[in-house]
């Protein structure tokens, strides 16, 4: 407890480990876009018994349709079935066609159908629409923290150091779910950008609280060294952090294992993004006021441009 | 300061019941129709039924006005509301689209049908007769009786709305939309009265003229999709143009942008499509419920376990809060929807979280030696700050949520942050004023001697200071 802070580099180094395959595959593999993003259809259907899907696929390239993906999706027991496929229009006569096409192989209930088609034009104005949303909800919280944290020497500084931590946050899920989409074929759809924003909220809410205690350890003891302040700071709040997230992660993981099959992946990509930003709160965003207020991040910043010079480092860095 | 307590106490209570009372389902108990009036609304994913997004593309391309898409969008509404679904939403998004959402309609092919059909605006002779409005009819136009101009589109409008009486005179169309080229909303420049224009082109002007000439004094009806929406007197022959007065400003700005969407007929492309089986709604539904109250347990006990007296006070809380948030999203109303549901069980988390915050600092206040009274006055106190600046940020997460989900037009994402938002003010309320309330209630009422009760060790309160929390 005593040497949360002053081992910051040992924290950072644990985020930029987990971050470094996240990075590579982003840009490797980048992100499995559902048909959110690219338009086409997702079309869930539930048969009677079980139905091979390679057969499903078979069924419907030959009633014209040979771009289709099938997977079993739910419980085993349930018989449901998943079929990706180019935009497939509600009340169209293909459809009808290929309802049939499909009855073939076994009787569907058609009280257990779902439909989704999003028309390619939609997709891009979706995605488009995201990205800003995401750097909109960026932007309010950090005019907020520095609006929150005006009384302080460097109210900018609390607010990009929760955004740094907060984009620690959003690249892991989005990493994650970047390897889930290589690996296991997980979209990304409308609701996982709704859980990144949640995630960002989560991420903030969790490090102001750190903050919220750092400012009121800096008016109590204005003689303390800053890494003390904080490394007092973050052991006064971290039992309520990790309390915190241990009831979050609890109602997440009921309804993950409890909750429909439709929201899976947005509950695991709420809960890998809850536990992410409990660490970034913990161990990055207060550490990195720490690393700013040394000058080391300055410090790093002059190595990555080449001018060399040697950071300047702070009174009392320890071992780490 | 012990009988404001009680005052509070007592707000609370009747606040809980009034909740308890509105969230008991269907209308058990109900007062004055009152419960009847506030159900529960589900969303498309827990109902099942339709999404789909239209946009206009008016014929040799080209945009459409703001008014066209209003027109539209209200010829939309008068077929939806044709095909009996309770509670449909239809709204305009953009330049040119057209969202419509159908929860628990039964045939989505049907709808999807019955929505993409332009419009189909006559004007009709009633044998003289001033129909209602709103009265079905059969026409010469695409009716049973096979005009060969029919489009294929408008029997199956015919077909899918409710059907006039089969027996009903057939009555004759004079012109149809096709042959009226503007309609707007002008002002009798002598009398000041709101009238509805309208023009109509080429060969039409004639046949109308005709028509108007032959019947002046008797009444013609201006029909959209076989239903009576105005039924005008002929007071002269008409040509060209012509106005219809005699309604208030509002009528006449609608009758115009019937006409004028009628007019154009504007075809609409479904873009995008949602359509969900009722019996994956409610497997849904089940499992949520079930998630939710299986987390909601499991945070009760560790809360309990953790924190002993008060985490029973904020579970008490906790209960009140998931009361009141469930009666705010039956009256103000919200749709539920499966996100929506984990957005309110996530926001229970956070509810949790300013509960954790109060305690974490009243057992510092202890362990610094302050009395009981003090301490919960000052764990709040200094809580307060964090509770506030971590919520509002949350909040503001919210808005921009549902600003994306609007523009999506997914009802599943607003659901999601109206909940979330919803959840997240209900537990600044619930934090502040039930857990406080209930907290002194208990130090009023010197329940609280042992400190094993707060959580405390015994040598905690020892190696602190001799003060041991009195009550007051």
């Amino acid at each position: 407890m005593e040497h949360l802070a002053g081992r910051r580099n040992l924290w950072f180094a644990i985020s930029g480990l987990l971050l470094v395959p996240c990075f590579f595959s982003l840009f490797v593999w980048g992100l499995n876009f559902g048909i959110d993003f690219t338009g086409g259809s997702a079309w869930d259907v539930q048969y009677d018994r079980a139905v091979n899907t390679e057969d499903m696929a078979a069924v419907l390239a030959e009633a014209g349709r040979p771009e289709v993906t099938v997977q079993q999706v739910g419980d085993a027991a349930e018989h449901r079935y998943l079929m990706r496929l180019g935009e497939l229009p509600e009340g169209s006569d293909e459809k009808a066609r290929l309802t049939d096409a499909l009855g073939t192989l076994g009787t569907l209930n058609p009280d257990a159908e779902a439909l989704e088609t999003v028309g390619a034009s939609v997709g891009q104005s979706i995605r488009d629409r995201s990205v800003l949303a995401v750097a909109a909800a960026s932007i309010g919280v950090l005019l907020y923290i520095a609006y929150a944290f005006r009384g302080t020497q460097n109210p900018m500084l609390y607010g990009l150091c929760a955004i740094a931590a907060m984009l620690h946050d959003a690249l892991f899920v989005l990493g994650v779910f970047s390897i889930l989409g290589r690996f296991f074929d997980v979209e990304i759809d409308a609701l996982f950008i709704t859980a990144l924003l949640t995630v960002i909220g989560f991420s903030v809410h969790d490090t102001i609280v750190v903050f919220d205690r750092i400012r009121e350890n800096l008016k109590l003891n204005p003689n303390d060294s800053f890494e003390e302040i904080v490394n007092h700071s973050v052991g006064q709040t971290l039992v309520r952090s990790v309390n915190t997230s241990i009831t979050v992660v609890i109602t997440l993981l009921a309804l993950l294992l409890f909750g429909g099959s439709t929201t899976r992946e947005f509950v695991f990509a709420l809960l890998i993004g809850t536990i992410a930003g409990t660490y970034s709160s913990i161990f990055n965003a207060s550490q990195l006021l720490v690393a700013w207020q040394y000058g080391e991040i300055q410090g790093w910043f002059r190595k990555i441009i080449g001018l060399g010079r040697n950071p300047v480092r702070g009174p009392s860095i320890n071992e780490a | 300061m012990r009988s404001r307590n009680s005052v509070m106490l007592l707000l609370i209570l009747f606040l809980t019941l009034a909740a308890g009372w509105i969230d008991l389902p269907g209308t058990t108990l109900d007062l004055g129709g009152f419960k009847a009036d506030n159900p529960v609304r589900e969303g498309l994913d827990l109902q099942g039924g339709l999404q789909v997004t239209l946009e206009a593309r008016p014929p040799g391309g080209g945009g459409i006005d703001g008014e066209t898409l209003q027109g539209t969008r209200d010829t939309l509404e008068r077929r939806v509301n044709a095909l009996g679904v309770t509670e449909p939403l239809i709204q305009t998004r953009g330049d040119n689209q057209i969202v419509v959402e159908l929860p628990g309609v039964v045939d989505p092919d049907q709808a999807v049908e019955v929505l993409r059909e332009t419009a189909l605006l006559e004007i009709i002779y009633a044998d003289g007769a001033s129909l209602p409005v709103g009265t079905l009819v059969q026409t010469t136009l695409g009716s049973v009786a096979g005009d060969e101009t029919a489009t294929p589109g408008a029997a199956t409008a015919a077909a899918a709305a409710p059907t006039p009486d089969p027996n009903s005179p057939i009555y004759e169309t004079i012109v149809s939309g096709d042959d009226l080229s503007d309609a707007f909303v002008t002002r009798d420049p002598l009398t000041g009265q709101p009238l509805v224009a309208f023009e109509l082109s080429g060969d039409a002007s004639e046949t109308f003229y005709n028509f108007t000439r032959d019947h002046v004094g008797q009444s013609m009806s201006i029909v959209l999709d076989k239903q009576v929406i105005s039924s005008p007197n002929i007071r002269e022959p008409i040509s060209g143009q012509g106005t219809i007065d005699g309604m208030t400003a509002l009528d006449a700005q609608n009758l115009a942008l019937q006409l004028k969407a009628g007019a154009l007929g504007v075809p609409l492309e479904v873009v995008s499509s949602r359509t969900v089986g009722p019996s994956l709604g409610a497997d849904s539904l089940n499992r949520s419920l079930v998630a939710g109250i299986v987390g909601l347990s499991v945070v009760a006990l560790f809360m309990i376990l953790y924190y002993r007296l008060p985490g029973i006070l904020s579970v008490i809380a906790l209960i009140i809060y998931t009361a009141i948030s469930f009666a705010l999203f039956k009256l103000i109303p919200v749709t539920l929807t499966l996100p929506g549901i984990a957005g309110f069980i996530l926001s229970i988390g956070m509810a949790v979280d300013a509960n954790v915050l109060i305690f974490s600092r009243m057992k510092e206040e202890l362990r610094n030696g302050r009395p009981l009274e003090r301490a919960i006055e000052g764990g709040f106190d200094h809580a307060w700050p964090s509770i506030r600046d971590s919520n509002v940020a949350t909040m503001i997460t919210c808005l921009i949520l549902y600003w994306f989900g609007q523009y999506t037009g997914a009802t599943i994402i607003t659901g999601f942050a109206v909940t979330l938002f919803i959840g997240v003010a209900v537990s600044l309320f619930s934090a502040i004023t039930v857990t406080r309330t209930l907290l002194r209630a208990l130090n009023d009422l010197g329940a609280i001697r042992n400190p094993w009760l707060l959580g405390l060790g015994r040598h905690d309160l020892d190696d602190a200071s001799p003060d041991r929390p009195q009550p007051a």
